[in-house]
């Protein structure tokens, strides 16, 4: 089996790669994608190999993007549209939560809208305002939407192509600071053989609390795990990996055992996805709950000046703060 | 074909005398076959010199009235419906015949048509059955059916979304190799003179342009955006507007049916061909409200409705009938008699709609479906079962 070590980016452009030759009805389609291969570079070279009908500079325009794209999926093939930066999905928010969601509902499951909205989302790079954002929760209160993000380059190779097998309209969230970062890809393993994609998975096995997170912050919260390991607390961390609808399985059995939960994520903690997680664990571990399940997150800010992103970003010593105080209750 | 070909011809920019006439008599360039007194005009000239005409036969002249007369008849009987409080809502499209009659029957089979929620008249030339988007109006649905069963999208309510449905559609006709014959296949797309006003539409303009989709954008501008007049909307003849995207744009008489047929099966053809969009300005008039949520006494005045009263598309072609003596009063009876009955079948069948059950609210989410979904529904149904034997 090839295994073999690629960036998260480059594992979403081979998987991107492997869609387009396995099914001539998938279409890659955004602002950039065809020579410049996306300001990620996440379609390099694809537009050479497949020609402009299939990878396809679209005019700049969001709404029009998703729109177009509703319609070819009524006629039958499977739109990948890239949004180039989270800060720029909002102009297509209608055609997303009132078109996409909404049409195998309508039709009674007689139009199926088998689409992947690609989006590069989250801070950490230094960016201008618009180019930083975390708008995972807008969709997932959304019906009808799935939402998924990925977290390392395995992920990213397989989910990718999952997504795009899925009849479901799923949002694909690409954690963008991470897009550079490395790790072994495993690539002619079946799809089929493939984690589930709507599965949460335990990223580091521990005993003593359960850190749960997605996208960007996985990497944090292994981070803080192998740092808390040195001061003897054995972190979980759980990759939750589906945003909607959530894997809280492992969570749960995680929480029963350790009694103390933090969820993380960048985007504000305001009715963010750490509010309905923190719930749903109330709900089902209480009895088993040492603790109240905290929250890291972004700030109920808009995301700031990028100077002080970097305050604004959970990192590894407010993940352990939040280890410490479950603790301390 | 099903109707006759408006045997169309480009002869420059000059027009013929009587068309021009007719364009100084109706504001600019605007195309018209058949005068509100029933008069019909050989032939009319569009502002790029395509000189549009018809030839149909005798009896397709009477289809073309019966459709009038029907699509009116059961769009009366919908709105009945809904004072009565069997619909919870119509949108009427009254004195909007002529423009979805001559431009549904202008259709070829193969075509594809992106609706508003107003497009009965398209939706019963297209063959399907009146009932269908009732559910919708009735709240027993959300629509329903397979726009690629009947060639018809579902109703769109946000206004203009269809439009870039329509265009994507027509990019996939287009990739599938299915322009360029006379066989090729061209999509439709409906929207209002407000709609002219959203992103998604000048967005849907800007795609078909640039990617040459098969596409006609049918304006049906019936001078209201609910109570916002036409003025609120533009300040240039909203068929104009196609210049500034690099494609043709006409204006018709949106209640001649003639016209209206003519200037669609003409774009259609072009687009099938792989001559790319067109832009169709129907003029024409709302003659009731918005829908039966409104009240249009407030916005307009009566002397307005009554001077497009006088160019109702139905009279004008019946007048037309009458003098050619294409039609009989036992044909006008007989239509009359069909309408009527095909209304009260659409009321019969309308009453017996059953309500939905309430656990199917589940249903059909995801294509997938969702482990989270499937327990609130089981939930939901334990609940619902708690109430059973119980007086509620």
């Amino acid at each position: 089996m090839a295994t073999e070590t690629l960036t998260l980016g480059k594992a979403l452009n081979t998987g991107l790669r492997k869609a387009l030759e396995n099914d001539p009805k998938v279409v890659v389609m955004g602002e950039d994608v065809g020579k410049l291969g996306g300001v990620f570079r996440i379609t390099d070279g694809l537009q050479k190999d497949f020609g402009d009908q299939r990878v396809i500079d679209t005019p700049l325009a969001e709404s029009g993007i998703i729109g177009t794209a509703v319609g070819l999926a009524i006629r039958g093939y499977r739109p990948v549209c890239e949004i180039q930066f989270d800060g720029f999905v909002y102009p297509a928010y209608d055609q997303i939560v009132s078109q996409v969601a909404k049409m195998h509902y309508r039709s009674q499951g007689k139009v199926k809208i088998p689409m992947v909205i690609r989006i590069p989302f989250g801070g950490g790079i230094g960016a201008v305002e618009h180019h930083s954002e975390s708008p995972e929760a807008y969709f997932a209160h959304t019906a009808g939407l799935k939402v998924v993000s990925c977290a390392n380059p395995q992920d990213a190779y397989s989910m990718i192509q999952q997504a795009i097998a899925s009849d479901d309209p799923i949002v694909f969230l690409e954690p963008k600071r991470r897009y550079w970062e490395k790790g072994p890809v495993e690539l002619d393993a079946p799809l089929d053989a493939a984690y589930p994609l709507h599965s949460a998975r335990v990223a580091r096995a521990g005993t003593d609390a359960t850190v749960l997170a997605y996208g960007p912050m996985v990497r944090t919260c292994l981070d803080a795990a192998t740092a808390a390991a040195e001061d003897g607390r054995e972190l979980e961390v759980i990759d939750l990996r589906t945003l909607s609808p959530l894997d809280l399985t492992a969570a749960y059995e995680s929480v029963k055992r350790t009694g103390r939960c933090v969820v993380v994520h960048e985007a504000p903690g305001n009715l963010g996805l750490g509010s309905e997680i923190a719930a749903r664990i109330t709900e089902e571990c209480f009895y088993s709950l040492e603790s109240p399940v905290l929250r890291v997150t972004g700030f109920d800010t808009p995301y700031p000046a990028s100077r002080v992103e970097e305050e604004y970003l959970p990192d590894l010593d407010r993940v352990l703060d939040a280890v410490d105080r479950t603790f301390g209750w | 074909m099903a109707k006759g070909d408006p045997g169309v011809t480009t002869r420059g920019r000059r027009a013929a005398p009587r068309s021009k006439r007719a364009a100084a008599a109706n504001g600019p360039e605007l195309v018209q076959l058949l005068t509100p007194e029933g008069e019909r005009i050989e032939s009319a000239t569009g502002p790029d010199g395509t000189e549009y005409r018809v030839d149909f036969t005798d009896e397709e002249y009477r289809g073309l009235y019966r459709d009038l007369v029907l699509v009116r008849k059961l769009d009366a009987e919908a709105t009945a419906l809904q004072r009565q409080g069997e619909l919870g809502l119509w949108a009427s499209l009254l004195g909007q015949e002529a423009a979805q009659v001559g431009s549904g029957r202008a259709l070829r089979t193969q075509d594809m048509a992106f609706p508003t929620y107003r497009e009965h008249g398209v939706l019963y030339c297209r063959g399907i059955d009146p009932i269908m988007p009732l559910g919708l109006f009735r709240g027993v649905d959300q629509g329903g059916w397979d726009p690629n069963e009947f060639k018809f999208n579902m109703y769109t309510i946000v206004i203009g979304a269809q439009t870039l449905h329509a265009t994507g559609y027509a990019m996939g006709v287009a990739m599938d190799g299915k322009t360029g014959t006379e066989d090729g296949e061209a999509v439709i797309a409906y929207f209002g003179d407000g709609a002219t006003s959203q992103g998604d539409v000048n967005e849907a303009f800007v795609w078909a342009s640039v990617f040459n989709a098969p596409m006609v954008f049918f304006c049906q501008n019936n001078q209201y955006a609910i109570s916002e007049p036409l003025e609120r909307q533009t300040r240039v003849p909203l068929y104009q507007r196609a210049a500034g995207f690099g494609f043709p744009g006409v204006r018709v008489d949106g209640n001649d049916v003639l016209a209206s047929y003519a200037v669609t099966r003409h774009a259609l053809d072009n687009a099938r061909l792989g001559q790319g969009p067109s832009l169709i300005e129907a003029y024409t008039y709302r003659m009731g409200a918005h829908t039966t949520s409104d009240d249009p006494t407030r916005y307009r005045i009566a002397s307005e409705v009554e001077a497009w009263q006088a160019k109702d598309p139905i009279a004008r072609m019946k007048a037309f009938l009458e003098k050619q003596q294409i039609a009989d009063a036992d044909f006008f009876a007989a239509v009359d008699e069909q309408a009527r009955t095909e209304s009260v079948h659409l009321r019969e069948r309308v009453l017996e709609m059953p309500n939905p059950e309430p656990v199917s609210m589940f249903d059909h989410v995801y294509p997938h479906g969702s482990a989270e979904l499937d327990q609130q529904r089981a939930q939901f149904t334990k609940y619902m079962e708690s109430f059973e034997g119980s007086a509620h």
